[in-house]
């Protein structure tokens, strides 16, 4: 496959940022996208250029670090996989391919492809634990966990933190992200503790960390690799209503 | 750590927007109700208009609970455009580049149009009390309520503008309904077809409610 792409290339965090064209020739559809990159790094390493840098881990599709804005779509044209995860098959030979980091002003751009999310990190420092004694491990199966509530714990648990809800956001909200991580806890036994302090803390953290507010609009969900439900975002807002209520949140 | 995480939170502004709005669907109900009253005929018409002013008497004096409603209804815009302005501002924050290329994967095309469709329905509501309750547009007469609506709507420009200002607030409905439910935290999978349901029903019934009056003007079924 011939492909012609434009990829933004930004020397560090403080540096202005530009699109670069590059004609990338011989590209095997059974390639991965992050395989096409790096068979276009080798060229330019090869030309004694600077590699096109972007962020990726397992390349497996279950470690959340990877993730670039794909002719317009987070993570590519294909549903519910990662970047990793795209193959070439999915484009056409002679096809024109606009490559983006992740925008938002949370979320800087380090170089190239890579942001900082490390915003997420704090999200879950402040709030997505759960409070237990050391010691010796428990018996398993000592507190009963219904059918259902082990699902949705699951079904949120599933979120692999890689940004793609915010960067689909005309808001720049990270509502998807920090209602799952609310939700895994927040569904379980062992969460209700802190349950509504919780729910306070996190929602604390995301709004000072500059991301935007939810117009329910779906685009999160839609680009989630891992089709997290906008269900968790009522979930977070009727906890945090509640939370309210009760005076929740003081530590 | 602080407690009153909500008045400042965007889910806080989010669900006062969702309350306020739904204050404007309860009184946009009881406005077109209200209004099919005109084809019941002139006089029963404008004495429905005086109904408007002399209800609650002799608890409330008169036109005191419709000074109650406007007050009501005029807060609760105010604070649902404050609180969409405040929610944009922060929006454009938070997203300060945009893309080079952005394609919209399954958004709906009433959920984009809510903050334009916001500015399009504020618009006609101060067209609308020019036109009807301040009868700066068309001939005006406070008497006979009947004969301003028929001579208001005899103009076909008027008439679109109307049909054109229902059509945004059908969408603003379509999208703004449901996502109430959603901002309140009340909908989940279960219950996500019957909002859905609901905003469609919503946002068909009350500006197809409106439209019949300024229609049958123009159509010549009122006169």
């Amino acid at each position: 496959m011939r492909l012609k792409l434009r990829i933004w290339r930004q020397k560090n965090a403080g540096a202005e940022g530009k699109f670069v064209d590059y004609n990338l020739d011989g590209v095997s559809e059974d390639s991965s996208f992050l395989e096409m990159l790096d068979l276009l790094n080798g060229h330019l390493i090869d030309r004694n250029e600077e590699p096109v840098h972007f962020d990726h881990d397992c390349r497996e599709g279950i470690c959340g670090m990877c993730g670039m804005v794909i002719n317009g779509i987070a993570h590519g044209p294909k549903a519910a996989i990662t970047t990793c995860q795209l193959h070439m098959r999915e484009f056409k030979d002679g096809d024109s391919i606009t490559i983006e980091p992740w925008r938002a002003q949370p979320f800087p751009v380090m170089k190239d492809l890579i942001v900082d999310r490390t915003a997420f990190d704090r999200i879950i420092e402040s709030g997505g634990y759960i409070s237990v004694n050391t010691g010796q491990a428990p018996d398993a199966s000592v507190i009963a966990v219904p059918k259902t509530q082990a699902d949705r714990a699951m079904d949120a648990a599933a979120c692999i933190g890689c940004g793609a809800c915010v960067a689909a956001c005309p808001n720049g909200s990270a509502m998807l992200f920090t209602s799952a991580k609310l939700a895994h806890l927040n569904s379980l036994p062992q969460g209700q503790t802190e349950r509504f302090d919780r729910a306070v803390l996190m929602v604390n953290q995301m709004d000072a960390e500059g991301f935007g507010g939810c117009t329910n609009i779906g685009e999160c969900e839609a680009v989630c690799p891992k089709e997290i439900s906008l269900d968790f975002i009522a979930m977070m807002n009727l906890d945090l209503l509640r939370a309210n209520v009760m005076g929740k949140g003081k530590r | 750590m602080q407690v009153a995480v909500l008045p400042r939170s965007s889910i806080g502004k989010k669900a006062l927007m969702a309350v306020t709005g739904a204050v404007w669907i309860g009184y946009l109900v009881l406005h077109m109700w209200g209004n099919l009253h005109i084809f019941q005929g002139a006089e029963s018409f404008n004495h429905y208009a005086e109904f408007l002013r002399t209800v609650g008497e002799p608890v409330f004096s008169h036109a005191q609970v419709l000074w109650l409603i406007r007050i009501v209804i005029v807060a609760a815009l105010a604070a649902h455009i404050w609180s969409a302005w405040d929610l944009y501002l922060q929006a454009q924050r938070a997203r300060s580049t945009n893309y080079a290329v952005k394609r919209v994967v399954q958004a709906n095309y009433a959920s984009r149009f809510m903050r334009i469709g916001g500015v399009v329905i504020i618009l006609f509501v101060l067209f609308h009390l020019a036109h009807y309750t301040w009868g700066w547009v068309t001939p005006f007469d406070r008497a006979d309520p009947y004969r301003n609506v028929v001579i208001g709507f005899s103009s076909p420009v008027i008439v679109l503008f109307y049909l054109l200002a229902l059509a945004a607030l059908g969408l603003h409905l379509f999208h703004g309904v449901w996502s109430m439910f959603q901002t309140l935290g009340l909908n989940s999978r279960r219950f996500d077809g019957f909002f859905r349901g609901l905003a469609v029903f919503v946002a068909l019934v009350i500006p197809i409610g409106f439209a019949t009056v300024p229609l049958a003007v123009l159509f010549g079924i009122l006169s």
